[in-house]
């Protein structure tokens, strides 16, 4: 046990940290291209079409995965940012650096896929429901986030300002979800889930979670190659990076 | 007493200063200096723990202290280079907000009392915004006799000061200092206070 | 004074209603010092109010209909209006670094500068509400339950509001993005708010909303000043 946690703390620091991240890139990128191609052909070719929505409830396995990644990457944010406030790690506050543009964009594809899924199942790009208005309040998270990051000019600063900020969001989102998902039975009525998903037939199930594992990979992958870059950013003139360049 | 063990600072990702330590005794006042930009401010504010240092530690009778700690809190003055005034109150409510602040009673006649020391009798009731800078730096300076500290960490205390106003600070500082006190000034030039003994650190 | 007196000068005050009724009694005053600047933010108010109908039209089914939601979105917009004045005079003329030095525990002053600050600029925008909403039609029932609504709202406006303020200090264009930052947390109780009202109006009782908005107050006094105390620090560093 003792040498698993020796091993835990020496990729602790940025220097140690980037080598690994580059060694790891490849298999999660070669993983996430085949899961994807793998749910793809389950979701598009071997489903069957939906009695009711015909072909285009499809998207559901672009939408779903995700909605899925933006909650849970906001979710990792959270726990790398208590992290760097409890322990003042460089590395942890990077990791949140490097998360959110990719939550960010799973945001948007989940907003774009919806909306489009939206179109000729009920005759409007946005009807305002629950889940697509509370998934809208989380793009704006991930936005302030962002903007908070960008604005403040010294970094140790704006990490921990923007791990404060996602720290108190993350407590937000279940109370926004929740008083989104009142305020639309409120003005709707009965509750018709504007996306509600065709009666799961088991390839169909198989096909969401393999796309949704495809895009956790795919979020890593990216995720390690992006914090990569941040600790050059930060750190290029140190004498470990210039020895990697001179290397190479 | 007041311990700085290998204190490393940076501004953005320029090191301001690195391997400075000191340790300041009962009785004596140290003088930083340093050309501008040198880091004066950042180590005075790091001693007073309003910022962590890049590297180091510092240590208040042997135990170790992070920033904001409250036994820290308990045993500092720090006055900064703004003097932390607020325009729309009077220099005698200003110096009364600030005494309080810090958790000692401001009864009229100890505040009436400094402020005339610090030559302001006439000027008690006027809004800060009515003084010049020398008049709101004496403000500032004036709760030195209002508050019981065994630190004083004071940055560019002389700033605007006439010579009148660098003779009352030689004369306060002395007599915290024969009084078992310490104290960490900044300051370009120095000052020699009456009594205690002076250590300098100059940063480059 | 020898040493000895020095070292056992007795420890100040630390205790957290000290810090509290320091802070209320400071910002009040500089409140009623600086009135003029409190009667442009309610000023702002009633302006935002007004632009609704006349970008909608004055139909008065219509503003009915709309007058909760607007009232309280005017209100939301009004006190992020409001929200840089609780720490940048104090961070820009150095008392923020003492009030961090104090003795006194941090979050008990920043909740006594959120007591005075809603005090100056939520207070008096919920007295006038009902003025407003009468240029809705809203009925008493409603107007009692938008009242309500706001009472219990606006001091959670001004709790988490105080949390982007603090974590924007400084910084360029922080008014918008403090907006940014802050909205998207507003929007429950936004929607609670005005879902009062329209429970109301609804035929049912708004007993349940209205509790959501008062578990909502007390959670954020709890947490909010913690919160706040973080990013004040933060922003000293």
């Amino acid at each position: 046990m003792s040498s698993s946690t020796v091993n835990w703390f020496r990729y602790s620091s940025p220097a140690s940290f980037f080598p690994l991240a580059g060694k790891l890139v490849p298999w999660f990128a070669a993983a996430a291209a085949l899961l994807s191609v793998l749910g793809l052909w389950l979701g598009l070719v071997v489903a069957p079409t939906d009695a009711q929505q015909g072909d285009t409830y499809r998207i559901i396995f672009i939408h779903v995965p995700a909605a899925w990644m933006s909650m849970f990457i906001y979710l990792v944010m959270a726990f790398w940012s208590a992290l760097a406030l409890m322990f003042n790690t460089r590395l942890s506050a990077m990791m949140v650096q490097a998360l959110a543009p990719t939550g960010a964009l799973f945001t948007f594809i989940a907003l774009v896929s919806g909306s489009l899924w939206g179109r000729p199942a009920w005759g409007t790009y946005w009807a305002w429901d629950a889940r697509m208005t509370s998934e809208l309040i989380l793009l704006f998270l991930y936005f302030g986030y962002l903007a908070l990051h960008a604005a403040i000019a010294d970094s140790r600063r704006a990490d921990r300002a923007s791990a404060v900020l996602v720290l108190v969001g993350v407590v937000n989102v279940p109370i926004i979800y929740f008083s989104v998902k009142w305020w639309n039975t409120l003005h709707q009525g009965a509750t018709v889930s504007l996306t509600a998903a065709p009666r799961m037939a088991a390839v169909m199930l198989t096909a969401m979670l393999i796309m949704s594992l495809a895009a956790w990979f795919y979020a890593i992958a990216v995720t390690l190659l992006r914090v990569q870059a941040v600790i050059l950013e930060r750190e290029g003139r140190a004498a470990w990076a210039l020895n990697l360049a001179g290397a190479e | 007493m007041l311990v700085a063990e290998d204190l490393a600072a940076q501004r953005g990702n320029a090191l301001l200063f690195e391997g400075v330590q000191f340790s300041l005794r009962p009785g004596a006042a140290m003088f930083v200096s340093g050309p501008n930009g040198s880091g004066k401010t950042t180590l005075l504010r790091t001693a007073a723990g309003l910022t962590r240092a890049l590297r180091g530690r510092l240590f208040w009778d042997g135990s170790a202290v992070d920033p904001f700690a409250s036994i820290l809190r308990a045993v500092t003055l720090f006055i900064g280079h703004p003097t932390a005034l607020k325009d729309e109150l009077t220099a005698e409510e200003n110096l009364a907000s600030l005494v309080s602040l810090h958790g000692a009673p401001a009864e009229a006649e100890s505040l009436a009392a400094a402020l005339t020391e610090w030559s302001l009798a006439r000027q008690r009731r006027l809004p800060a915004r009515a003084l010049s800078q020398g008049q709101r730096r004496r403000v500032a300076l004036a709760r030195l006799r209002l508050l019981t500290r065994p630190l004083w960490i004071l940055d560019e205390p002389l700033t605007a000061l006439d010579a009148a106003g660098v003779a009352a600070l030689r004369g306060v500082v002395g007599e915290h200092l024969a009084g078992g006190g310490m104290a960490l000034i900044a300051t370009h030039q120095e000052f020699a206070p009456v009594g205690g003994t002076s250590q300098s650190l100059r940063l480059q | 004074m020898n040493e000895a007196t020095l070292r056992a000068a007795p420890l100040a005050n630390d205790s957290a209603w000290g810090g509290v009724s320091w802070a209320v009694a400071r910002d009040l005053k500089l409140a009623l010092r600086s009135r003029a600047e409190l009667g442009v933010q309610l000023l702002f108010y009633v302006i935002v109010v007004t632009l609704f109908p006349l970008g909608i039209g004055p139909d008065p089914a219509t503003l009915r209909t709309l007058g909760p939601g607007v009232l309280w979105v005017a209100a939301l917009l009004a006190s992020l209006l409001a929200l840089p004045r609780l720490f940048a005079a104090d961070f820009a003329d150095g008392t923020l670094e003492q009030i961090a030095l104090s003795p006194y525990p941090l979050p008990a002053l920043v909740s006594g500068k959120i007591v005075a600050h809603w005090l100056a600029t939520g207070a008096p925008l919920v007295a006038l509400s009902p003025l407003l909403a009468l240029q809705f039609g809203l009925d008493g029932g409603e107007i009692g339950v938008l009242v309500t609504g706001l009472l219990l709202g606006t001091p959670t406006l001004s709790l988490l509001g105080a949390i982007g303020a603090a974590l924007t200090l400084g910084v360029r264009g922080s008014g918008a993005l403090l907006a940014l930052l802050i909205l998207p947390l507003y929007v429950p109780i936004l929607i609670f708010g005005a879902g009062a009202v329209e429970s109301l109006r609804a035929g049912l009782v708004p007993g349940a909303q209205l509790s959501i908005l008062a578990a909502g107050l007390l959670a954020a006094i709890v947490g909010a000043p913690l919160a706040c105390a973080a990013a004040v620090h933060i922003a000293l560093d």
